[in-house]
């Protein structure tokens, strides 16, 4: 045992899954041109003067709920002032005094234990503009270009108490929010473009001790593994410098993920935000009526899916655990149920090849073409005989590649299975006259001999031979 | 006839007769503004061309017989912090000197809707922080009645123009009586609505939690007919109340018999010029005879209003100019690197008394002073707003002198920021609690006019006009002229 203990809170900033920015009316489009979705007011143009998106109130109160946080009545907005070139107004709008929601608490699974991690708060923010530089960074470039697309963009921050131990819950409490916000509707939660982002602050301490060490931030990891890769270097990394008699210097650090360390990026020198309301913009108001409306609008959330597929039908912990990790994942399998009624099978086809396949191809569901009653279709295929469970695999990979139906893929590709003791009697004559080895392996009972025997009408036939009976039928010529 | 000093309501008649057009009456205004403006240098900008293209354009229209705004055809000018649409809007401020907004202010398109003509920008203290607008960041606007004294400020400009006859009326900004002190120097009329009665969308931020715009006239009747055009929800200003708007005119009746009026004491005590204390004294008596009640109240917060406002205004103002970096629009000194640039941008654009308040408003805010100053600034305000709240159970309306004194020399306060900033002294509460008021000039000293404050409970302006009305109606002393229009 380590005599040092991980304090890990996260802070993880998610973008709203509205049609338009938080104060203004600009689109929220992904990948558009640069500076093409601006105005007046998220431009921070002089006089302009922005209105409160109420869907991104709604949206953050239903986070906030999903999250089993308190949902303010009387709320607003405050300025972080600081100066960058990408901050249009020279401050930022956010909730620092009074966020939206807060006390709430996130359980996850890690070794099989439940785990509950505190919610400090969840507040309403904006996300200020991208910079572009020439160079390698704003400091030795000769040019750095602003994309104001993203300024206004709603943001709700989402922190932790630091009650995180170690890079591997960080990464449990990531999926599980991620999970949370995609069943929620509240976020696209696509960490390839930026919708959903996380910054770890990590500190050690020996175990025991109540006091809090030094923390470093670590910025830019842009997946759920490069966070756990990124907490379990910085935690050695700052037991080594203690160990050596150093002290751990607080300061941002950013992960770099082909050294797969992280590195200084700049000292905090204790950044005064001269926070204060925004005299500009009204406080939000909530009634209980509309929070309660809001939160008869929440779906079954991954926690309770998960215990419905355990136990209604009766899938193992660990499948239902990885099927609703995701709402897409959950919505395919129950919409593959409806057309081929076992869950089982079902698990065993999404956890060993679409899951296999997503992964080696770095992918989200929706960019597969497979749909749930390819699916389905193609393992009632497998049920009836028509195909063989392995030439199902290779029907499914096409199926994932091109979405066509799987009837189409055996009946043009020719993968039918060969039942038909007609067609197979030749290739069985032909099998048992090429192996006479094997041939009298078997007959002087090496029972293992005939799955050989097996195997080559299987080769000779490209795997269409049905299986059970071949081997049927070589059974009874063998013992003639 | 002398069209320049004729109000709007009597402009207004003579063009529905058909007596005049409104590009005769323009180009008698640009001729004007030609002739004193060297001397008043009230005018940032002047919109010549466009005025008259304007001009013409509504006189095309009544032409047609379409039913026209009472303001049609009238030449107006606006305050430079409020944008107008491809015309400079610079604040008075260097950082902004080229500063084309492609947006009209809510303001500007309800006027331009109702046909007044924009003849162009006034001058300003730069960002609307000063009294005397000696901080223009460009030159100094001189009093019509005194061209050695200031016209007040921080709209000293717009309170300039319609003294000396280059405007039919003006809008100013109002954050802490930058209307009524500087309306008050030029005796003219000057209106802070009700915080959110008018739309700030388009109104360049000094402090978003005091500022408003508000119009200056020559008479009460002009007053209201502008009020109808500018007051009212804007969806666009989250600040903005959503609240019906009464016709204005109906208020323009002689009428304050059983009317109850507070005369603070607080704002008859500290550096109050004796000679102005007594006119304002026999506006009192004024009122009393034609049927008010005037009796002393007492607002006791009124000492720590202006200590109050200074730190309020000041850090919400280093905020809200932030903005101005160099980075997208007006001045950018070219630097090596991005921070230097920010800082030579900033120290070059900005003038003394700006860089002050930025100053003053950074520290107030930082965490450290936090609590000390800027919470303990808004519990002041909670106090002074809750001290009107008081008085207004029972009365109806306060009447307090606008400023302590006539307007005074140029350069003489310039070097003493404190003393400048306590000719807002009797303004600043109004602010503080979002209230009315209206400065009236009420009689001269020295040749100077006097300005008279009336303070009215929150949309209540009509009981603002109503008395004001009644005074202009009994008495001569409510239309000073200055000696120098032609």
């Amino acid at each position: 045992m380590s005599k040092y203990e991980a304090v890990i809170g996260l802070e993880v900033h998610v973008e709203l899954k509205t049609k338009t920015k938080l104060f203004c009316g600009c689109s929220t489009e992904f990948g558009k041109e640069p500076n093409s979705q601006v105005c007046p007011v998220c431009l921070g143009l002089p006089g302009s003067t922005g209105v409160l998106n109420k869907k991104v109130v709604e949206l953050a109160t239903k986070a906030g709920l999903a999250l089993n946080c308190e949902i303010g009545t009387y709320t607003w907005f405050d300025r972080k002032n600081y100066y960058y070139p990408d901050l249009p107004k020279g401050y930022q709008i956010s909730q620092v005094f009074r966020p939206i929601a807060y006390n709430g608490y996130l359980d996850i699974d890690v070794n099989g234990q439940t785990k509950r991690i505190r919610i400090t708060r969840a507040h309403i923010e904006e996300d200020p503009g991208k910079l572009a530089h020439s160079g390698g960074s704003i400091t030795n470039s000769l040019a750095s270009f602003v994309d104001y697309n993203r300024s206004g963009m709603p943001l709700i921050e989402i922190v932790s108490e630091p009650e995180i131990r170690s890079g591997e819950e960080a990464k449990a409490y990531l999926e599980k929010l991620k999970a949370i916000l995609e069943y929620t509707g509240v976020s696209d939660v696509k960490m390839e473009q930026g919708s959903l982002r996380c910054d770890a602050n990590v500190s050690v301490r020996p175990v025991g001790s109540t006091t809090l060490g030094t923390k470093t931030e670590i910025k830019n990891m842009n997946s759920f593994r490069a966070v756990q890769r990124a907490i379990e270097y910085e935690v050695e990394r700052q037991i080594a410098v203690l160990e050596y008699g150093d002290k751990v210097v607080q300061e941002t650090r950013g992960w770099d993920e082909n050294r797969g360390i992280t590195v200084s990026m700049r000292n905090k020198e204790n950044p005064d935000y001269r926070c204060f309301m925004d005299h500009e913009l009204t406080p939000i108001e909530l009634t209980r009526e509309w929070i309660e409306e809001v939160r008869a609008t929440i779906p079954e959330l991954p926690d309770s899916r998960r215990k419905r597929l355990i136990e209604e039908y009766g899938l193992p912990a660990y499948d239902a655990g990885i099927i609703t990790s995701s709402l897409a994942l959950a919505e395919f399998f129950d919409a593959t149920l409806q057309k081929f009624p076992d869950a089982k099978t079902i698990s065993n086809w999404m956890m060993s090849e679409l899951l296999r396949l997503l992964n080696a191809g770095n992918m989200e569901l929706h960019q597969a073409k497979v749909t749930p009653d390819g699916l389905a279709s193609l393992l009632n295929l497998i049920k009836k005989g028509t195909i063989s469970n392995k030439i199902g695999k290779e029907v499914f990979e096409i199926m994932f590649k091109e979405g066509k139906d799987p009837e189409q893929i055996v009946k043009e590709k020719g993968l039918s299975q060969i039942s038909d003791a007609g067609q197979l009697s030749q290739v069985i004559a032909e099998v048992i006259a090429n192996n006479p080895k094997s041939v009298a392996d078997f007959k002087s009972g090496k029972e293992q001999a005939i799955g050989f025997l097996v195997g080559q009408v299987m080769k000779a036939t490209k795997g269409q031979a049905n299986p059970g009976v071949v081997n049927k039928m070589l059974r009874e010529e063998l013992t003639k | 006839m002398q069209l320049n000093r004729l109000s709007v309501h009597q402009l207004s008649e003579l063009l529905k007769k058909n007596e005049i057009s409104s590009e005769e009456i323009t180009k008698d205004y640009l001729q004007h503004i030609d002739q004193v403006e060297d001397d008043i240098k009230a005018f940032v900008t002047v919109t010549g061309e466009d005025a008259l293209a304007q001009a013409r354009s509504v006189d095309e229209k009544r032409s047609r017989g379409e039913e026209l705004s009472p303001l049609a055809g009238i030449p107006m000018a606006i305050t430079d912090n409020i944008c107008t649409k491809g015309i400079k809007t610079t604040c008075a401020s260097q950082i902004l000197y080229n500063f084309v907004p492609p947006y009209d202010a809510t303001v500007t398109e309800r006027l331009k809707g109702a046909g007044a003509v924009l003849l162009g920008k006034c001058n300003m203290d730069e960002f609307a922080m000063g009294s005397s607008t000696e901080n223009s960041g460009f030159f100094n606007t001189r009093n019509p009645f005194d061209l050695a004294r200031v016209p007040g400020g921080a709209s000293g400009g717009a309170a300039a123009a319609v003294a000396a006859g280059e405007a039919a009326f003006t809008l100013g900004t109002d954050t802490d009586g930058a209307i009524r002190q500087p309306a008050s120097f030029c005796g003219v009329i000057g209106l802070k609505p009700t915080y959110g009665y008018v739309s700030k969308t388009g109104l360049i931020s000094h402090a978003s939690s005091l500022d408003q715009i508000g119009p200056i006239t020559r008479d009460i009747t002009d007053l209201a007919l502008v009020l109808n055009v500018i007051c009212g929800y804007d969806s666009k200003d989250s600040t903005s109340v959503s609240v019906d708007v009464p016709d204005f005119k109906k208020n323009l009746v002689c009428d304050v018999k059983g009317l109850k009026i507070g005369l603070p004491k607080e704002y008859f005590e500290t550096n109050l010029s004796p000679e102005v204390a007594a006119k304002i004294q026999e506006a009192v008596r004024k009122l009393e005879e034609l049927g008010a009640v005037c009796e002393e109240v007492s607002l006791p917060h009124t000492e720590y209003a202006p200590a109050a406002h200074y730190i309020i205004s000041s850090a919400e103002a280093s905020s809200n100019l932030a903005r101005y970096d160099g980075v997208r629009h007006g001045l950018r000194v070219e630097e090596e690197d991005v921070l230097s640039m920010f800082k030579k941008t900033r120290s070059q654009g900005f003038g003394d008394e700006v860089k002050r308040r930025i100053m003053l408003g950074t520290f107030v805010l930082s965490t450290a002073n936090y609590e000390a100053y800027y919470v303990k600034a808004l519990k002041v305000r909670n106090l002074v707003r809750q001290d009107f709240d008081q008085v207004f159970k029972k009365y109806d309306l306060l009447l307090t002198p606008t400023s302590p004194s006539t307007a005074f020399p140029l350069a003489e306060k310039v070097n003493t920021p404190l003393a400048m900033y306590q000719s807002h002294i009797y303004n600043i509460p109004v602010n503080l609690a979002g209230l009315p008021a209206m400065s009236l000039p009420f009689g001269m000293v020295q040749g100077l006019s006097v300005g008279l404050q009336l303070i009215a409970r929150p949309f209540d302006e009509g009981t603002l006009l109503r008395v004001g009305y009644t005074l202009e109606q009994s008495t001569d002393q409510t239309r000073p002229e200055p000696a120098l229009s032609r």
